[in-house]
């Protein structure tokens, strides 16, 4: 079961600093997050490929589901 | 590689700081004030100016860069499919913030964007605008990691996101008809920084070219030492890095670099409210999400937040000027420490109240 986070309508940097803060407690895994911005998309993205992790990116709508795992 | 992934490769982001480097150098060598070929800060205190919100007669003239910035935006978020109409996330916070970055970039004399410019051009002085610019970053990463929040926005109806550009393309169309305007409608300045300028084209062409590739590539000058201290993520510090440096050797190349401290063009060199200056303006600015020139992006793609935050860094302009806290080139202005300090001590509370640190032993959720 995958972990899921909520990081719509938050300033930068608050979303990629919440699923940072997350994917350190998890270390590995799997974790969906649902983003509403392109450059939270690409923050997180980015941050999570540099430690390591794996970011696919669905496009719901207006939205986007990025799939992270390690 | 797509083409919306194309704009986010290191590679890019580097393109885009030089471009911005050798851009502002061009347009000072075509007119624009020395050292501020681009300053977001000082540029919507022109346009605040102009539009007689303050009658300081040297810095008075719409600039087009303003508009070219939103515009450009706007254009690439329509062309991907970004223009998203959002709001409602304390914006009265946000313009209060917007209102003190603008006290404390003129207590400095310029923007991040300016800090960077002033670098390259040799002067010394904007060594502690950086310095203050750093620490107030860090002041607002530790409220970052403090839980600080400014709440969650909202999808709003799109009229709302086209509030700032339909302003911007008002400002165009008074600049256009200048001569044809009344006197006294519209302020424009004889001598001064205001008086010195671009021819309107070019800047408007070049700030569009900006607009369109900043909003593509996030360029953000706070966000490039907050993400390499908050994340330790260097993409956006390689495009500030380049930004100085291609700018210094274009200065070099059209004989603008000064090196020194004394008789720099639109600085004093009263270090000590350089830095307050800055520390406010980085604080205000982190505390805002983003640098004033990423504002103006963030406006053009929909945001009506950081609309907000543009219209506090314009009326915090006209109270500058109006009240005496701006600086000039003899120091730093009769009341521009106290309201630094007053700005420091009040986004200290925000960052304070909006943060977890004010509700330790409370579940906190946003």
């Amino acid at each position: 079961m995958a972990e899921k986070l909520d990081v719509r309508g938050l300033s930068c940097p608050l979303p990629v600093v919440k699923v940072r803060n997350k994917l350190t407690e998890l270390k590995e895994g799997l974790l969906e997050v649902l983003v509403d911005t392109g450059t939270a998309k690409d923050n997180i993205t980015r941050m999570a490929n540099n430690n390591g992790w794996k970011v696919e990116t669905k496009e719901q709508g207006e939205e986007y589901l990025l799939i992270i795992n390690k | 590689m797509n083409l919306k992934n194309w704009f986010l490769s290191r590679k890019i982001i580097i393109i885009t700081g030089a471009f911005i480097g050798i851009a502002a150098t061009v347009l000072q060598k075509l007119g624009n004030p020395a050292n501020m070929g681009i300053c977001v800060a000082c540029f919507e205190r022109d346009i605040a100016g102009a539009l007689g919100f303050h009658r300081a007669a040297i810095v008075q003239y719409i600039r087009p860069e303003i508009i070219g910035f939103v515009l450009g935006s706007l254009v690439a978020a329509l062309l991907f499919k970004e223009f998203k109409p959002r709001g409602g996330s304390s914006p009265l916070i946000r313009f209060v913030l917007g209102f003190l970055a603008m006290i404390g970039s003129l207590a400095f004399l310029g923007c991040p964007w300016r800090a960077l410019l002033r670098l390259s051009g040799g002067d010394g002085n904007a060594l502690f605008g950086i310095a203050g610019l750093v620490a107030g970053v860090s002041i607002g990463i530790f409220f970052i990691r403090s839980g600080y929040n400014l709440g969650r926005n909202e999808r709003t109806r799109p009229l709302a996101s086209w509030v700032l550009s339909s302003i911007m393309v008002g400002l165009l169309l008074l600049l256009n008809f200048r001569t044809q305007l009344p006197t006294g409608a519209v302020f424009f300045s004889t001598e001064g920084p205001g008086s010195q300028y671009a021819p309107v084209l070019i800047a408007l062409l070049i700030a569009l070219v900006i607009g369109f590739i900043a909003q593509r590539t996030r360029f953000c000058t706070v966000a490039a030492a907050r993400d390499v201290l908050l994340i330790k993520d260097t993409y956006l510090f390689t495009g500030v890095v380049s930004l100085v440096i291609a700018a210094w050797i274009s200065n070099i190349v059209l004989g603008q670099f000064n090196p020194g401290f004394s008789g720099q063009p639109v600085a004093h060199t009263n270090q000590l409210w350089n830095f307050g200056g800055m520390v406010l303006a980085g604080l205000a600015f982190a505390l805002a999400g983003g640098c004033p020139g990423r504002q103006l992006f963030l406006s053009g793609e929909g945001d009506t937040d950081a609309a907000v935050f543009v219209l506090g860094m314009i009326f915090g302009a006209g109270f500058a000027h109006n009240f005496a806290t701006a600086s000039s080139g003899s120091g730093p202005g009769v009341w521009g420490p106290a309201a630094v300090i007053t700005g420091l001590i009040i986004c200290l509370l925000i960052g304070f109240f909006m943060s977890d640190l004010s509700k330790k032993k409370k579940e906190v959720s946003v």
